[in-house]
């Protein structure tokens, strides 16, 4: 399965990872590899296989619906690369 | 004269097992200060020498106590700068434990440091480090194995009286493995993973890395339980009961999968594991050749899987609420990031993520199979003993090969343990031992039996 870096570019912009041209090209060519080699399960019969995502089988698993202590606001802030006011600073989404 | 007493002191004291130091503090015949103050001298010497540590705390350098332990960077630590071995991560300060955290403090162990390792665990030789690779403490030049590459080399080398490191695909047992001593991965849903900077969410586990299979034991006894915090983390808790732990293997069927000793796998390797279970059959365990037919597929299916999860659970790191921007993450994790999101994506989802799935059922069906017929299943960790540093770094597909042992305890969710079994050329060879899903105590068990009818643990690195 060949990758071409046009492919790799949407891809990365559905990631959201910024590359370089050059980097666009050296993920084609790597990702094309890769994907070519994944692509021996097609030779494996899965008619009739259910897939596995979890393999404890639980689901659902619930908790009372009570507050417990978590992190405080200056906790959670203490990273943060821009704070304001006790917040988070982010880009603008509705900005022009 | 005074000089090489407290050398010989310090070496001593650093050579002790976990179990040995609880029984000489309880002896009272060192203290926590003297244990601490013994390790961190041996980190002053020995580390710039083989990066195993990123971080050392300050604050038990100035009050020395409780029982130091190595914890991987992956893992987060209250306070505690924790990097993931990322340069997103290079100033990140955790406002809470890891569950394991608290769990190991609970105990008395306290955090020595925090380990070097592939970046975001993606990796399976410690060279994806933001922060230069770690060295096998066997030979300078030879990867120590990953991700948990710091840990494994902490313990080899003396640093530490355990370590901890988690294993999405044998990220603690590739490392044990390469650097000679014990690696435990859980099966999946006995350790909480609230905490561990998640990979693959159904593929990660914390467990121990340790000198010994009676460390492991007791690490694992610490660590396991749930907490409320882990959805798949299961109401059962390990404890082994001492009744049932046997001298020998008489009565126990030990399955060879004949695809682990196909090709790819080195000679010498071979050898060593060959004579290991002959060693278990003297001991008394009965050999039974066993197939685990889907065996091939089963890089293929892991590096769909997991890159997939890894796509959706590095969404996370959008550098608004902590760490770096995203053009900084390592090769490796670019990646994984654009495999899985690609895998993913609509068009792709039935042929690659849908059908891994798929094979993994089939996976983990081999393994309940065999199960049926053996105890436990046993061969290599690793195909190859250490390689080069630099050697396996360009192709990331030769490196994804080098798993091929380990990735299926990960797929089916079962347990698995690496234990010293002998050398090729100087250089450490884990053998393998895989349980059934939550019968850690059986492949503990036949680990110590083998552990204690031989010596390899007596051998250390010469650094």
């Amino acid at each position: 399965m060949k990758l071409t870096s046009d492919q790799v570019k949407k891809v990365a912009k559905l990631a959201n990872l910024p590359l370089t041209p050059q980097e666009e090209e050296k993920y084609s060519e790597q990702l094309s590899k890769i994907l070519g080699y994944v692509e021996q399960l097609n030779q494996v019969d899965t008619s009739n296989v259910e897939p596995t995502f979890n393999v404890t089988g639980l689901n659902n698993v619930m908790r009372e619906d009570e507050a417990i202590p978590s992190l405080s606001q200056q906790e959670a802030l203490l990273n943060a690369p821009q704070k304001k006011e006790g917040m988070f600073v982010t880009k603008g989404v509705f900005e022009e | 004269m005074q000089n090489s007493k407290l050398q010989s002191k310090i070496q001593n004291l650093t050579e002790l097992t976990l179990t040995e130091t609880l029984k000489g503090l309880e002896d009272k015949a060192f203290s926590e200060k003297e244990l601490n103050e013994a390790y961190f001298e041996k980190i002053t010497i020995l580390n710039p020498k083989i990066n195993a540590f990123l971080t050392i705390s300050e604050d038990l350098q100035k009050n020395p106590r409780g029982i130091p332990a190595a914890i991987k960077d992956s893992i987060l630590t209250k306070n505690i700068k924790t990097t993931a071995g990322s340069k997103i991560l290079s100033n990140f300060i955790p406002p809470y434990n890891a569950t394991v955290i608290n769990k190991l403090e609970e105990q008395g162990v306290s955090v020595l440091g925090k380990t070097n390792c592939d970046e975001f665990t993606m990796g399976s030789s410690g060279e994806n480090s933001a922060f230069g690779p770690t060295k096998n403490p066997w030979n300078l030049e030879k990867v120590p194995g990953g991700s948990s590459s710091g840990s494994a080399a902490a313990v080899a080398a003396d640093l530490c009286t355990f370590a901890l490191g988690t294993d999405t695909g044998g990220s603690i047992r590739m490392p044990a493995s390469l650097c000679g001593i014990v690696g435990l991965k859980p099966s999946y849903g006995r350790v909480s993973r609230y905490g561990a900077i998640a990979m693959a969410s159904s593929f990660d586990q914390i467990g121990p890395i340790t000198k010994t299979v009676g460390d492991a034991r007791l690490v694992l006894e610490w660590i396991c339980g749930p907490d409320g915090f882990d959805s798949n983390c299961a109401s059962s808790k390990f404890k082994v009961q001492s009744s049932k732990l046997r001298n020998d293997l008489k009565g126990l069927k030990i399955g060879l999968p004949k695809e682990y000793f196909g090709k790819g796998l080195d000679k010498g390797v071979e050898k060593v594991v060959r004579e290991a279970i002959k060693k278990l059959e003297e001991l008394g365990a009965e050999i039974v050749e066993v197939s685990l037919p889907h065996t091939e597929y089963g890089i293929a299916a892991y590096y769909i899987l997991v890159p997939s999860e890894i796509s959706s659970n590095y969404a996370r790191f959008d550098g608004i609420r902590y760490g770096g921007t995203r053009v900084d993450f390592g090769e490796e994790v670019k990646r994984r990031i654009m495999l899985g999101t690609y895998s993913l994506s609509s068009g792709y989802y039935d042929d690659y993520y849908a059908k891994a799935a798929k094979v993994r059922t089939l996976i983990k069906q081999d393994f309940e199979k065999v199960f049926e017929k053996v105890d436990v299943i046993v061969g290599p960790v690793s195909p190859t003993t250490a390689w080069n540093l630099g050697e396996k770094a360009q192709d990331p597909l030769t490196m994804y090969l080098s798993d091929v042992y380990t990735i299926t305890a990960n797929l089916a969710g079962i347990p698995g343990l690496s234990l010293p079994c002998g050398f090729v050329d100087g250089l450490p060879v884990g053998l393998q031992i895989l349980g059934k899903y939550m019968d850690e105590e059986t492949i503990l068990n036949v680990g110590e039996v083998y552990e204690q009818a031989t010596e390899w643990r007596k051998e250390k690195p010469k650094l």
